[in-house]
Parts: structure tokens; sequence; C-alpha cells
């Protein structure tokens, strides 16, 4: 059956569900339960926004809060990986990464390539990211393009509670080094979510709007601004084919390309920084791989080479918003 | 006599639709319409469809143009019986006011959209609409779900009460298919329909739904007062195994959707919608296995293993076999074996006739159903 839920539900019912399935599921990370240091409040916090809020009350100690060190408690998630458990550890901010960068990026990223494929790293490390959550510079980073950079990561970022659950289940049962990212702004949108348990694959990008005249590739919260841009776009007789990437490593150019060979003209949202983004990547292999189709130059709308203000009046006009998108558009049609 | 004026609405075609755009008007200003009539072409998210009138009278006004997109129960022309001024159309039309779509006012006015009955084969969704004395059972196909029938239930539940069920292994919360052959698939829907209380019904089946109706009218005849056998599997041994295999084994839109169009005659009707809708439920937790279990079960090593035309002449009640001319899943020419049936073939459309040519579809069912009630 199929109900509404929110990205935070869907989210808890992943965990929750692939726990009471697979023994081998732990989740761990801080203030994901009681908060360390407060015995007698177990279940208090379920996570600085409450997404893991009820699942130490039914999976005792395979919830384990940990010290504020993410350097340890990463590090002690993908040991556990590369020893049979399935971790799934919470570094609560993207924005976090730094400390605990190592760990990732050197070791669990490496593990199958340098143990000749005998090492496989089961871990999922989930992180907030995105701006919007008037959160400031440290907390609001979309730091999605230094993941994809590392062959040996997977790059996860829904936009809905439909593909939040399918694609962390996805991610937990993967036998790679996982990161997935949530957005804060997404957790109240609700979307039709099975009871059951099903999994998204990884590299199937999902067209979220058929038009034909412009393609709009994005991830995250943009889709949304885009499917907003599209709908002002179509009174305008212009129709655009809208793609959600859901997955960034692997990621799957080939619908992608399918798209802007019949539509001719490209226009790439990402709300990460622009250099080395996301919207830069995906440009360079349209234009590499099929420059003859193009009937426009590529356009890509991101955020500023800036950190994210704090300033509320600032921040909202430097995430990529409906009219940004709608006048790229505009702009690759009229040429 | 003062004149009365009936306003034409925007239809709602299955639980999920939102709205639809007007593609084209099959009448004109000034025609007189009687009920069943095609009007207009309507296109929705799943599928594009004719609708049929459902009152009689003169048509006075078109409003929707073509090309609009109006949400469920938005005007889209006005029917006129007797006497009416045009003056009494323009305030009609000025006052008429779209209700508010909204899904918990439906469950209030139509009670809830989904049932579901626990049977020995696991907890199996269903719907039930209509209030009519007679019963309708739609048992929908391999890999299908109740929503196979979104242009016919509304429809047939006009004079009569339908249900239609998730087979076991189909649906949102498909269960194990505990015995995966025709046999026990008919013994399922027989237990379905002592849980949901369904008498005896007029069993319409279709695809290997069709198989399974007329298992269960050989073998309960007393809840069988007719059976309508759309596109059916179980009359030869043919079937189009690429097209099942492709439907197990496909992963992706990229893959499945040229095996889906193999439904249709005309391959634009599978859009992005359908797709995806396919991929929902293939992406659950267990349905490739009770997918390639059924397969093996029924269609073992490319043919029917349940082939049974026989039957059909001894059954007690009345049979129905339509066929799409242009189905590319079950061959049409398996009707010449349904000896005492009336074959209707359908030009014009594939395996999914039941949506394709949807108010031919339904006004053969429906008058089938007449002359078997008596």
């Amino acid at each position: 059956m199929a109900r509404n839920l929110s990205m935070n539900e869907a989210v808890n019912e992943a965990l929750d569900q692939e726990m009471a399935r697979d023994p081998a599921v732990i989740v761990m990370g801080e203030d994901i339960s009681g908060g360390t240091g407060a015995p007698g409040e177990d279940d208090a916090w379920g996570g600085p926004l409450g997404v893991t809020k009820g699942l130490s009350v039914k999976h005792g100690d395979r919830v384990m809060d940990t010290p504020l060190s993410e350097s340890a408690f990463i590090g002690a998630a993908i040991g556990a990986a590369c020893s049979g458990l399935r971790p799934v550890a919470e570094l609560m901010f993207v924005d976090f990464m730094g400390v605990c960068f190592d760990e990732i990026f050197n070791q669990a990223a490496k593990f199958r390539y340098m143990f000749g494929g005998k090492a496989e790293t089961p871990v999922v490390i989930r992180c907030m990211a995105g701006a919007g959550f008037r959160a400031a510079a440290q907390h609001s980073q979309m730091l999605t393009p230094i993941f994809t950079h590392i062959p040996g990561l997977k790059v996860v970022f829904p936009s809905n509670a439909y593909d939040a659950k399918g694609l962390l289940i996805q991610s937990i049962r993967d036998n790679d080094p996982v990161i997935f990212f949530e957005h804060k702004n997404l957790y109240d949108t609700k979307t039709d979510v099975p009871e059951g348990l099903y999994t998204i694959p990884f590299a199937e990008a999902n067209v979220v709007r058929e038009g034909g005249d412009a393609t709009i590739v994005t991830y995250g919260q943009t889709v949304q601004r885009s499917l907003d841009a599209a709908s002002t776009l179509a009174k305008e007789g212009i129709e655009c084919d809208v793609i959600d990437l859901r997955t960034l490593s692997p990621i799957d150019m080939d619908t992608v390309l399918e798209s802007v060979e019949e539509t001719g003209r490209l226009v790439c949202v990402d709300e990460a920084n622009p250099r080395c983004s996301i919207a830069a990547d995906v440009s360079a292999t349209v234009t590499q791989e099929i420059f003859g189709s193009l009937k426009a130059g590529v356009r890509m709308v991101t955020a500023p080479h800036t950190p994210v203000p704090f300033s509320p009046a600032l921040e909202d006009i430097y995430i990529p918003g409906a009219d940004r998108i709608a006048s790229a558009v505009r702009q690759t049609v009229a040429n | 006599m003062p004149g009365t004026i009936t306003p034409i609405v925007m239809p709602k075609w299955g639980l999920s639709m939102k709205e639809g755009t007007v593609t084209r008007w099959i009448v004109q200003e000034g025609d007189e319409i009687a009920v069943g009539n095609e009007i207009v072409e309507i296109e929705t998210e799943k599928i594009a469809s004719a609708l049929e009138a459902t009152d009689s009278g003169l048509l006075r006004r078109l409003v929707a143009e073509e090309g609009d997109l109006l949400p469920v129960k938005a005007l889209l022309g006005v029917l006129v019986e007797g006497e009416v001024s045009d003056d009494e159309i323009d305030a009609f039309v000025e006052g008429f006011v779209v209700p508010e779509d909204d899904d918990e006012d439906d469950e209030e006015e139509l009670g809830p959209a989904y049932l579901y009955a626990e049977t020995a084969a696991g907890r199996l969704r269903y719907t039930s609409q209509g209030e009519g004395a007679e019963t309708v059972l739609l048992v929908h196909g391999f890999g299908g779900d109740l929503d196979n029938w979104l242009f016919n239930i509304d429809a047939l539940a006009a004079e009569s009460t339908v249900v239609a069920l998730d087979l076991p292994g189909h649906g949102p919360s498909p269960t194990p298919i505990p015995d995966p052959s025709v046999p026990g698939l008919a013994n399922a829907v027989l237990e379905f329909m002592d849980a949901a209380d369904v008498g005896a019904a007029h069993l319409v089946g279709h695809s290997l739904g069709g198989a399974i109706a007329l298992a269960l009218a050989a073998s309960a005849p007393g809840r069988v007062r007719s059976v309508t056998l759309v596109c059916p599997a179980g009359l030869g041994p043919d079937i189009n195994r690429d097209y099942i295999d492709g439907f197990v084994s496909s992963a992706s839109r990229r893959q499945l959707k040229p095996v889906l169009e193999n439904l249709f005659a005309d391959a634009g009707l599978v859009n992005r919608s359908l797709v995806d809708g396919v991929l929902r439920y293939k992406r659950l937790d267990g349905v490739t296995e009770s997918l390639t279990a059924l397969a093996d079960g029924v269609f073992p090593g490319g043919a029917q293993s349940w082939v049974e035309p026989g039957l059909i002449a001894g059954l007690e009640a009345p049979a129905l076999v339509i066929f799409g001319a242009e189905d590319r899943i079950v061959p049409a020419s398996h009707a010449d074996a349904a000896s005492g049936a009336t074959v209707e073939i359908v030009d014009g459309a594939g395996h999914m006739v039941q949506m394709e040519a949807a108010p031919r579809v339904n006004s053969l069912i429906s008058a089938h159903i007449a002359r078997a009630a008596g």
C-alpha cells in the first residue's frame, strides 16, 4: 500500500526495515539516539533533525551514539564494514567531512582496489547537505563534487521520499562505500512511498518531465525548482525534459545524452559551487560526446563561487531558483 | 417543459488521475448525443482514450478547446435537453465551479478507494465500485494489477457492482504466489471471492487472468454467471515468451519501454508514467522471484502449460472472447479454438485492448452481462 511519507520518515523506515531484515546492519553517529552521556534519555534526539528517532527503541544497541569525533566513528564504521557488518554512519552535516576524510577517500575508497578485490567495504555514510536552512557557511555546503572526484566511492542524492527509501536500501545492500546525501530542505516534502522494501538501481536517472525543446539536468533540491521553471516555460511554448540524476557516482550519462541528442539544448543546474561541479562535469561530457547534436552553447546555473551567506536575503538568491533556471533555458532556445 | 442542462466534465480515469488534456473533439456543437457515444479524446499521464457520453442531449456548447490541460471534473461542454436559451447556457458556464479534487473528500463520497481481503494467499488489495445487482469481477494478467482496468471500472460500475483485485504476487504490496499455476491462481481467486463476500460474479479476465477465469468457471460453476475472456491465455500453446522474459528481467526504463510497447497496437501509448508505474512494482523485494516462478509455472519452455479451450463448450455460463486484432503477446488466432463462445476481434488494438479500445470493450462486456443476467 502506498502512503504519503516525508523524506525523513522514508529514510527512517528504510533504516528500520533493513535492520529488521539483516542483522548485519547497524546505525551509528552523534546524537542519533539519546545523545552521548545522557543515560536514561534514550531516543531523546534521534539525530539533530530527528531522522533516526525511534530506531534505538526497536533495535537496541545496534543503534549507537558515538563520541563527538568524526575521525573515530567514521573510521570505526569503515573497519566494521570490512569485518562483515553493514554500518550506516551518520556524519550529520557533510561540512564535517574534513576531519574524517582520510578514512573515506584514502582508506574506504581504496580497499577493494588495493587488496585485489578481496576486501569489500559495505558502509553507508549519510550526511545532510545544502543551503536554505539558515545554518551559515560551515553547515550549508553542497560538497557533492569532492566525493564524485574519488574513484571507489558511490554518491547518491535523492530528491524525494520515494527515491530516498529505495536508494538508501540499495546503498545498504551495495558492497562498496556509499555517500548518501540528504538535503535538509527536502525532509518535509511528501510523496507516495510503498510500505514494503524496494530498491532503486544506481546509475538510473529519472526523467521527471518530458518536453523536447531543451534538457535540464539536476539533482537534489533543484529538481523541484527545475520543474517549476519548466512549468513556467511551458506557458511560453518551451517544453523541457527535466532529468533528476539521482546518483552522481555512478552517473547515468546515457539518459542525458539521449535527451540532448533530441533537444540539442542543455542547461545543467547544480547547487554546488560552479568550478569542477556536477554541472561542469555533465556539460563537459555532453560537449565531448555529442557536440554535433548541440544547437546552442551549454549553460550552467549554479551557486556562485563564494561561501554560503548567512544573510537570509543573500542565501535565497545563492541557491539556483526557478527564475534563473528559466532564463538560462530561454537563452539556449533563443540561439 | 423547462429544459435541463447537463455538464460534460473531465473524467477521472484511475485513482491517481488529477488532470487531463483535451486532444480532439469527436463531436461538434449541434450534434445530438446518445449515451455511449464517444465525444472527446482525452490524454492523461497514463494513456489516451475517448470519453463516452453518460447522458444524452443536444451538444450546445464546447467549452474546452483542443490542447487544454484541465483538472478532473472541469467543464468540457454542455448538453441540453428541451428548451434552454443561450443566455441560460452562458450563465451556467460562467457559474460553473470545478469541485476541489481532494482525495479525502472522494473517500467520504465514494467510499475508500482500496479495500483489502485476508485470504490464504495473503492480504489482497481490491476495489469495489458501483451498486448494481450484478457483480462483475475483473482479473488482470501476468505482471498487471487492478489499474489495468482503469478505463473499464467506472463505465461498468454504472450498471453493476464492479470488483477488481490484485492477484497474489501483484500490486503495490505483493504477497508470495503459493501455487504459480492457472488452477492454483483460480483457487486463489475463489478464496478471494469468499473473503470479499462476492457470491456469484460475471468474470472478466485479461490475458493470464482469462485462463484463470475460464478455469474458475469450469471448477466452480455456481459462482460464475458469465465469463468474458479478453486476449486470454488458455486457448492455445503460443505465448510471446520474449515479452515475458523481457518484462521480468528489465531493470531500467530504457530496457522496459520497448518491452511494454509490445502490449499496444499504438506503441506511442507507452509513456513515461506507464513505464515508471511498472518499474515501481518490479523494484519491490520479491517481485522478480515471484514473476520468475509464475512464468516458469504457466509458460514453461516458451509455451503455455494450461491449454483448455474445450472447457468453454461445457460451461453453464455464457462466454465471450475478445481479442485485439494486433495482439503481439497471445495471437488473436487462438480465438478460433473458442468453440461455444461469442468471439469479437477489435481492429486497431493490441494485447491491452481493454485500455486501447476501452469504449468498444466496455460496451461488449456490458451487453454480454445484460444478456447473461437475462
